[in-house]
């Protein structure tokens, strides 16, 4: 639960929000606790909100380690959101 | 039942193991973070530590330790008239006294599953009519959204959003562990995302106070066995914390996420489910936001009774494995949990279940028939 999800930042928009992409899905964000984002930022999101910066590197190996759990724990029945 | 389809670990991942073995120490370490516990168990990396090397989890998941009073209220107030009580989705089939979030909202309580708590506002701002209620449930990584929603909830005059606030502070929870007269951990494996932003400074009072090693880590499985290497080098050298997550975490945290989040919380203490009340561990509704406070709506609770035979609690402090509770893989399974850590997929025992640590079915519990 404590996950944070590492996305692209796609564009910014008022006030202090962002649009970011995880996955090829778009969303918006708030970035009330962040601060100078940019576009083609990385940030770590967690419900809803960017909780820090973080860079390329790191963010594609998280990316690939939670594609991996999603996919166990659809196999094994957990649906949940978190 | 499910077992490791392929072999997880890379070869850097085996460097790391043949140095742990050179180093022939041993020690047993406890993560107290539910991707961490996800990560060991899928990497399947605890049979192969050397065998004076375990590893075991501690109170790593926020959904499972909200203590059954807590669940029990915001079922009470989901069936207030006019409520609707918005929750993270794992929260829906924690058993509290009688009954799940679930079950109410089966039977007609309106209770709506969302990501975040922004959601919950946006529903607010849809339904003038209705009061929202957000089921505040995590750890600090959580509770900052939590407070910048209801700061937003004030910029923008939305009056009909409140908060239950059962969040928790990892902190007070180690310190609390590490008094432990029976306490036997040689170290801990501290949580990545929860540091992003309180920092690694707030863990500084487990070497210099308690002698405990602590190394903050990432979630590859390199980052674990990174973190295992230091602790056991820490066992000959002497305590002290380190940072192997050094590219996501800071000393300082998050300044402007731990700003929001004293800005609407303060400490308050709190019970944790399976263990006791630890002062200073939970985070209440400051006075200056009392109007979003649903904690202090007038409820009525079911009698306190204590679960016979889950054993959940013992599991949380690293006193047993998840396979030496009788319920476990029989009677308690991730479909139907009797005790929270099957709940959530960051369980501990849904950890293990879901990865199959166990060596068979003879080991996942007999499903003993104790009523609960």
């Amino acid at each position: 639960m404590c996950l944070a999800i590492p996305a692209i930042v796609i564009e910014l928009d008022e006030p202090n929000l962002a649009v970011i992409e995880i996955g090829g899905v778009r969303k918006q964000v708030s970035l009330m606790l962040v601060d100078d984002v940019a576009v083609g930022d990385y940030v770590l999101v967690h419900a809803g909100f960017a909780i820090d910066k973080v860079d390329e590197g790191e963010a594609q190996k998280t990316m690939d380690l939670l594609q991996e759990l999603a996919r166990l724990e659809q196999e094994a029945g957990f649906n949940e959101i978190h | 039942m499910r077992y490791i389809d392929e072999f997880r670990v890379p070869a850097a991942a085996r460097e790391l193991l043949r140095e742990i073995d050179a180093l022939d120490a041993r020690g047993t370490f406890m993560e107290v973070c539910g991707t961490h516990t996800m990560a060991i168990s899928r990497a399947g990396l605890r049979p192969l530590l050397a065998p004076g090397i375990d590893l075991i989890s501690g109170p790593g998941c926020p959904v499972c330790v909200t203590a059954d009073a807590d669940i029990d209220r915001a079922i009470a107030v989901s069936k207030k008239p006019g409520v609707i009580l918005t929750t993270f989705g794992d929260m829906m089939k924690v058993p509290g006294t009688e009954d799940s979030l679930a079950s109410a909202s089966a039977r007609g309580a309106r209770v709506r599953v969302v990501y975040s708590p922004l959601e919950s506002l946006a529903i607010a701002a849809e339904e003038p009519g209705s009061q929202v209620v957000f089921l505040g449930v995590g750890f600090e990584t959580t509770a900052p959204a939590v407070a910048g929603t209801m700061l937003e909830a004030r910029r923008q005059g939305i009056d009909n959003f409140q908060v239950l606030s059962f969040h928790k502070l990892v902190p007070p929870a180690l310190r609390a562990l590490v008094g432990l007269d029976d306490f036997d951990v040689d170290g801990f494996i501290l949580p990545g995302h929860v540091s992003v932003i309180i920092g690694s400074d707030a863990y500084a009072f487990l070497p210099v106070e308690f002698s405990m090693p602590c190394v903050v880590t990432g979630f590859e499985v390199t980052d674990i066995l990174q973190a295992i290497l230091r602790l056991l080098k820490m066992g000959a050298s002497g305590a002290s914390l380190e940072v192997e997550y050094a590219r996501a975490v800071r000393p300082e945290g998050n300044p402007r996420a731990l700003e929001v989040m004293s800005q609407v919380f303060e400490p308050c203490d709190a019970q944790w489910r399976g263990l006791f009340t630890i002062p200073g561990s939970g985070l209440a509704i400051r006075e200056e936001f009392a109007a979003m406070d649903a904690g202090t709506w007038e409820v009525e609770l079911p009698e306190p009774t204590r679960s016979k035979g889950c054993r959940c609690g013992e599991i949380l402090c690293g006193r047993i494995k998840p396979m030496d509770c009788p319920f476990f893989g029989g009677r308690c399974t991730p479909d139907n949990p009797v005790g929270p850590c099957m709940v959530s997929s960051e369980g501990t025992c849904a950890s293990y279940y879901l990865y199959s640590e166990s060596e068979g079915p003879d080991e996942r519990g007999e499903g003993a028939d104790i009523g609960r």
